[in-house]
């Protein structure tokens, strides 16, 4: 029943959105977003990305968005709907549009299409990405110097490389503090549901961990945080609203700069496939003021930052051990991309049993 | 507070707005009306309940609001269908996504905002009982209701008069008919009953579980409850039963994974549904009992003759 109710809206939200007159002249730029353009989260973040496109060019472009676009065949269809209505360039901001991307892109080779946080691309296909994980190696020093317990919680939402590397960062940079410091992992199965995200909140808060970190898109745990009178990281957009007292910082997601940059290419022709993979020192993730925290914890954040920035420190850098023990980097190497972007392991420190 | 009574108080939470949009649809439906919208009056009411409660201060206004704006919503649906004579099955679906998309405008501004929780109402002496006391006795009002609604429907289908006008309504709308009674008063009142219900639903999701306003942020919850109701084989305490358990199953995994047990999480993620289908295999054994409770003419249109 929900499916045929998502499919629904899907096809409600494609005749719903403007079908304003378009200037023929103006180019115009696609997105195609998992959530609303409102979530406090990950499609608001892409959404000021948009925003700031249309602020720079909005001369010679127009911008046109599908929002709360599931995963699966419905996101298809969606971003069939776009290419076939004009679009010239199209930006799909989940990974779970990966497949529908690429099937569409092989359909309509004049159009070119970027999607995030994949790894599949084409003669008309780019991705691009940010370096969260970065964000979150931080996170990982500030929870180990503030938790008490030693025990952080970490909400998750589906098993793919992306969450699993976030993890497996904040752990590393964790232990680079406390060796012994331990994270719980809830699996909400969910991008976006409130209710679930708070439930997964009280689970981990009840099972003792002081501090909490979330990778779905809501502000629920911030506020269940807030009322437990635990400290937390919000996550895609600055979340201060939801937990003034709460929030330690959060990983802000920047797209602007980089959707400028593209869309200036392809409106010039230059536009070529790439694999963009830019993190914070090229400004596409930035980290929200580091508040609720002495100023020594506060410091040590603001010195990891600026190593990170500078490429004198790599969060996944050895000595580091698989979960198993087994070794995964010799002491000085430091992980490559590839790896990475297929993360399906845990680093020594997690008490959870990676899904499959 | 011990483990097992913090898992207790988070399922009923969670299971209260499954428990308040079922027993109302479980009305509407008594009177043979299907109504699929329920999603689109839970969100409904939700966003007004947030908005009502930023407005004045008081969420005691927002429940209000909620109830009211789930009412009026449903009577649209009422209109449409019982008037008008629509498809059931099409306007439902359409209240639904309607539901969501005018919400969603309402709502947009007040996105982000934190929101007023709900106070507790504790008994005094009864909630110094040990275990159950800060379960059933320190909790928000909503919960009071739904609880009260669950033991209020029941004695009104089976016990009152027109109750059983209701009931004879939706199993046989022409004889209702020949009798004298008003078959489209008696279903309007029950879909409002319905909305009314949904648009509580709504509020506690929005003053209760998650003090917030977020686009779709009823989350399928009311497409659950729709089933509930079918589970609940339409009788008004199962409804309770089958919401607790599904609430206390999906809750229970989530604890697990905090726990850190080791099973895969998709599966885990599975078990609520699981759990419910097996339960329903159980109890719909008997094909006689559950065709007596099935409200004959559920989903069937009513034009009376002239």
């Amino acid at each position: 029943m929900k499916k045929i109710l998502f499919a629904l809206a899907t096809t409600a939200a494609v005749i719903g959105f403007s079908a304003g007159a378009s200037a023929a002249d103006k180019a115009k730029i696609c997105f195609v977003y998992v959530g609303s353009k409102t979530d406090g989260g990950w499609t608001q973040a892409h959404d000021l990305g948009r925003q700031e496109l249309e602020k720079a060019l909005g001369d010679k472009i127009e911008t046109q968005f599908l929002e709360n676009v599931p995963e699966g065949p419905d996101a298809e269809r969606a971003i069939e709907r776009l290419a076939r209505s004009g679009c010239g360039l199209i930006f799909t901001t989940s990974f779970g549009f990966m497949d529908a991307t690429v099937k569409i892109a092989a359909k309509f080779p004049d159009v070119k299409f970027e999607h995030a946080t994949g790894y599949k691309t084409a003669p008309n296909l780019a991705t691009y990405n940010s370096r969260f994980y970065e964000g979150r190696y931080i996170q990982g020093q500030i929870a180990a110097k503030i938790s008490q317990k030693g025990v952080a919680g970490y909400i998750a939402s589906f098993p793919i490389p992306e969450v699993v590397m976030g993890i497996n960062s904040f752990v590393t940079g964790a232990r680079s503090i406390n060796p012994d410091f331990k994270i719980k992992v809830v699996w909400a199965n969910t991008w976006f549901d409130p209710g679930k995200e708070a439930d997964a909140a009280k689970a981990l808060i009840d099972q003792g961990v002081d501090v909490l970190t979330q990778h779905t898109d809501t502000t629920a745990p911030m506020q269940v945080a807030a009322e437990r009178g635990i400290k937390a990281f919000g996550q895609a957009s600055d979340m201060i609203k939801a937990g003034p007292e709460t929030q330690l910082t959060a990983i802000v997601d920047t797209w602007g700069a980089y959707y400028i940059k593209r869309t200036q290419a392809f409106i010039d022709g230059k536009w070529e496939t790439t694999s963009s993979w830019d993190g914070l020192k090229d400004g596409i993730l930035t980290m929200a003021p580091y508040t609720n925290m002495p100023d020594d914890v506060k410091a040590l954040a603001e010195a990891t930052q600026k190593k990170i920035e500078s490429g004198e420190l790599k969060p996944f850098t050895g000595p580091l051990k698989k979960q198993d023990g087994s070794e995964w980097l010799a002491a000085g190497v430091s992980s490559d991309d590839g790896t990475l972007l297929g993360m399906n392991f845990y680093v020594e420190g997690v008490d959870d049993k990676l899904p499959q | 507070m011990g483990i097992f009574e913090a898992i207790l108080l988070t399922v009923i939470t969670a299971a209260t707005p499954l428990v308040l949009a079922a027993i109302g649809e479980l009305v509407t439906e008594r009177s043979g009306v299907l109504n699929l919208g329920v999603e689109g009056m839970m969100v409904m009411g939700a966003a007004c309940a947030f908005i009502a409660t930023q407005q004045t201060g008081s969420p005691y206004i927002g429940i209000l609001a909620g109830i009211a704006s789930g009412a009026l919503f449903s009577l649209l649906f009422g209109f449409l269908t019982l008037t008008l004579v629509a498809n059931q099955v099409a306007t439902g679906l359409a209240l639904t996504i309607l539901g969501l998309g005018v919400s969603g405008m309402i709502g947009e501004s007040y996105v982000g905002q934190s929101g007023i929780k709900l106070p507790q109402i504790v008994f005094p002496i009864l909630s110094d009982i040990p275990f159950l006391g800060p379960l059933l006795f320190r909790q928000d009002l909503i919960f009071y209701l739904s609880i009260a609604l669950v033991a209020g429907v029941h004695w009104f289908l089976f016990r009152s008069r027109a109750g059983l006008k209701l009931r004879s309504v939706g199993d046989s709308h022409s004889s209702a008919h020949a009798l004298g009674i008003n078959v489209i008063r008696t279903r309007y009142l029950a879909v409002m009953f319905g909305g009314a219900c949904a648009g509580l639903a709504g509020a506690q999701l929005s003053l209760v579980y998650t003090p917030q306003w977020a686009e779709n942020m009823s989350a399928g919850r009311g497409w659950i409850a729709l089933a509930l109701v079918v589970f609940a084989s339409w009788r008004p305490w199962r409804i309770v039963a089958g919401g607790y358990l599904f609430g206390a199953v999906s809750i229970s995994q989530l604890y697990a994974q905090a726990f850190g047990i080791g099973i895969p999480s998709q599966f885990l993620s599975a078990l609520p549904y699981l759990a419910t289908i097996v339960v329903l295999i159980l109890i719909s054994h008997n094909r006689r009992m559950t065709l007596i409770n099935t409200p004959a003419a559920l989903g069937k249109a009513f034009v009376p003759d002239r």
